[in-house]
């Protein structure tokens, strides 16, 4: 029942309005229920995605992050969004206006679409395409149009150095990228986003040692196709002020945010789904989930108390009477997500900027023949079954992954003399 | 070494960060015997403030014994002719005739005005007033709507007591009380004997 909780809500919804609608509208409603479903997720959970990253990057500075406007600053994304809107729109003199308009949508269009193939849980996908992988692939590569129409349109050098970096950026990772995911094809036979997931019900693939690697440069590529720190050249703001988005404000701005936090959320729950098995999980009971969540509002200091002991009873009565449910697979699918979240936003708080020669050595000196080798790889795999298989892909690509680290690694400096002081 | 270790090392470093900014984490840390980070350090302002130094000095202020009126300056000006941004404006009290009128047995300023906006901190009216009359306040809250309205201090919103002075800055005080005191005691009671050169 709480596995199927929205698939029947869904079901229940049509269900009523067979009673009321023509035949020939029911289709239409339930296409528009669906988009209308996605259309109202995706920017509540980018809103979140930015309130969860700065409070993370605070926490590992040391720092509070966002904690003054509602509860736990939960109201900041409301706050921000709100700035955005009442912001003056400004174009740059000389610019395309059209272009300067249009590359913001061409961002964000393509990053809600994504939405429609991704099986958020059992029995919960828009539309289960059969070419559900290369529809991904397709439109996520429709982002690097817009930056760089974006930092062209906008006649301004630190949006066109920005966007030309961008494109080159996307461009190099979108191989190892696209490389990638070869494998789970290899593996799975099939192209459907669910069928992938379905085939993951024994195994997770990140558990193979191709799979492991596969993910690996999967969810490093994607990084650098959403262009986020470490990889965030396109929008260096020590470099090039904000890169290809330097003249936008307003709502314009405000989309371009919209359509970078989407992908990355996408990027993670595509990982979830090729290699971490999306939203099949071990058959946990699920009352320990809801105590915790009591536990955890029971302690928060800053919930009013009758609301936090309302909380605490009905999470009560939800675990008592959800006592025998296994843990939902669309929780199990967002608690996978937004544990990659989490480690996405954990790398941009620890590490530097790449230099750009570093960014496109790795992807084309390392990442590149590492997928290569991948795929030979799953071939051992799948060609000797077992054990054998195994083994010859963990030899075959540790031997490789120390050999390509090897032949990256530069050569060591020489001592440098200096003639004239000796 | 292994290649990426380094790499592997900052992450942990900052997971332990984050860890140590809640007190499960670094109940957790402790446990597991790692260094629990520095924990937050902010300090949410206007609900807790940060303890400053005594000797932190923001805009000077007079000193009165007892009752306001007993100020301790005497209007000399020398204060307001050394201010390097020239933001102190002094008139002696006088009658009709043109003398100064006296309070306690001396002369007090009429009006006594320093503009906040322009005072620079620099404590200089504090070292060359030869009445201890001003010293350094270490109110800092003072911002305001209007800059002609609030920012300039008149003589009733400068003046504060001795013992508000010994609270803010008892080592300072000490030592001023210890030299009025030497003062008064000096004038009280004159050299019996002639000085050995006359």
């Amino acid at each position: 029942m709480l596995d199927q909780l929205f698939v029947q809500l869904y079901a229940l919804a049509l269900d009523l309005s067979r009673r009321i609608l023509p035949d020939w509208a029911l289709p239409w409603l339930s296409i528009a229920l669906t988009i209308a479903a996605i259309a109202t997720i995706a920017p509540i959970i980018m809103m979140y995605l930015t309130w969860l990253e700065r409070k993370v990057i605070a926490r590992m500075q040391n720092r509070f992050g966002p904690n003054r406007v509602g509860i736990y600053g939960l109201a900041q994304p409301l706050a921000d969004g709100l700035k955005m809107l009442i912001k003056e729109d400004i174009v740059p003199d000389g610019a395309d206006r059209l272009l300067h308009l249009l590359a913001p949508l061409l961002a964000v269009i393509p990053a809600i679409l994504i939405f429609a193939v991704l099986p958020f849980g059992r029995n919960m996908v828009a539309v289960d395409l059969n070419v559900g992988l290369l529809y991904f692939l397709a439109i996520s590569s429709i982002s690097s149009y817009a930056i760089f129409m974006g930092g062209w349109a906008s006649r301004s050098k630190f949006s066109l150095l920005g966007a030309m970096r961008g494109v080159a950026q996307i461009i190099s990772y979108e191989v190892p990228s696209v490389l990638s995911v070869v494998v789970v094809i290899m593996v799975t036979g099939t192209l459907s986003t669910v069928g992938i997931v379905e085939a993951q019900a024994h195994t997770w693939f990140v558990f193979t040692p191709w799979g492991f690697v596969g993910a690996l440069i999967f969810f490093l590529s994607g990084i650098a196709e959403v262009n986020r720190t470490p990889f965030d050249m396109p929008e260096a703001e020590s470099e090039i002020v904000a890169g290809f988005h330097t003249e936008y404000s307003g709502m314009k701005f405000g989309l371009w945010y919209l359509a970078e936090f989407l992908e990355a959320f996408a990027i993670c729950a595509f990982t979830v789904t090729f290699f971490l098995g999306g939203w099949q999980g071990p058959a946990l009971p699920s009352w320990p989930l809801f105590l915790l969540t009591a536990l955890i509002v029971a302690t928060a200091r800053e919930v009013a108390r009758p609301l936090r002991a309302l909380f605490v009873v009905m999470s009560a009565w939800a675990a008592m009477t959800f006592i025998q449910e296994p843990i939902p697979s669309w929780l199990w699918f967002f608690t996978k997500t937004y544990a990659l979240v989490f480690v996405l936003v954990w790398l941009r708080g620890t590490f530097p900027r790449l230099r750009v020669d570093q960014l496109m050595g790795f992807a084309w000196k390392f990442l590149l023949p590492l997928s290569l080798i991948n795929i030979l790889a799953v071939g051992l795999w799948v060609a000797w079954p077992g054990l054998p298989g195994t083994l010859a892909s963990l030899v075959l690509l540790g031997v490789s992954i120390w050999v390509l680290i090897r032949a990256n690694s530069p050569a060591p400096l020489e001592p440098r003399t200096y003639v004239l002081v000796d | 070494m292994m290649i990426g270790s380094g790499v592997l090392k900052g992450m942990v470093v900052t997971f332990q960060q984050f860890l140590g900014t809640y007190p499960a984490g670094r109940w957790l840390l402790r446990m597991l015997r790692i260094p629990t980070g520095d924990g937050l350090f902010t300090i949410q302002y206007p609900e807790t403030k940060q303890q400053h130094p005594e000797r932190f000095r923001y805009f000077p202020f007079l000193v009165y014994d007892g009752t306001p009126d007993n100020l301790r300056c005497v209007a000399c000006k020398i204060c307001e002719q050394e201010c390097p941004p020239q933001c102190i404006f002094i008139e002696v009290a006088k009658d009709e005739q043109g003398r100064p009128l006296k309070a306690h047995g001396r002369p007090y300023p009429k009006t006594f005005d320093i503009d906040m906006s322009i005072c620079m901190s620099c404590r200089i009216c504090v070292d060359v007033c030869p009445f201890d009359a001003i010293e350094m306040d270490n109110e800092y809250e003072l911002s305001a709507h209007d800059r002609y309205e609030h920012m300039i201090f008149n003589k009733d919103k400068l003046s504060k007591s001795a013992e508000y002075f010994q609270t803010i800055k008892p080592t300072e005080a000490a030592v001023v009380d210890q030299r009025l005191a030497a003062k008064a005691a000096k004038k009280a009671a004159p050299p019996l004997s002639p000085k050995p050169s006359e």
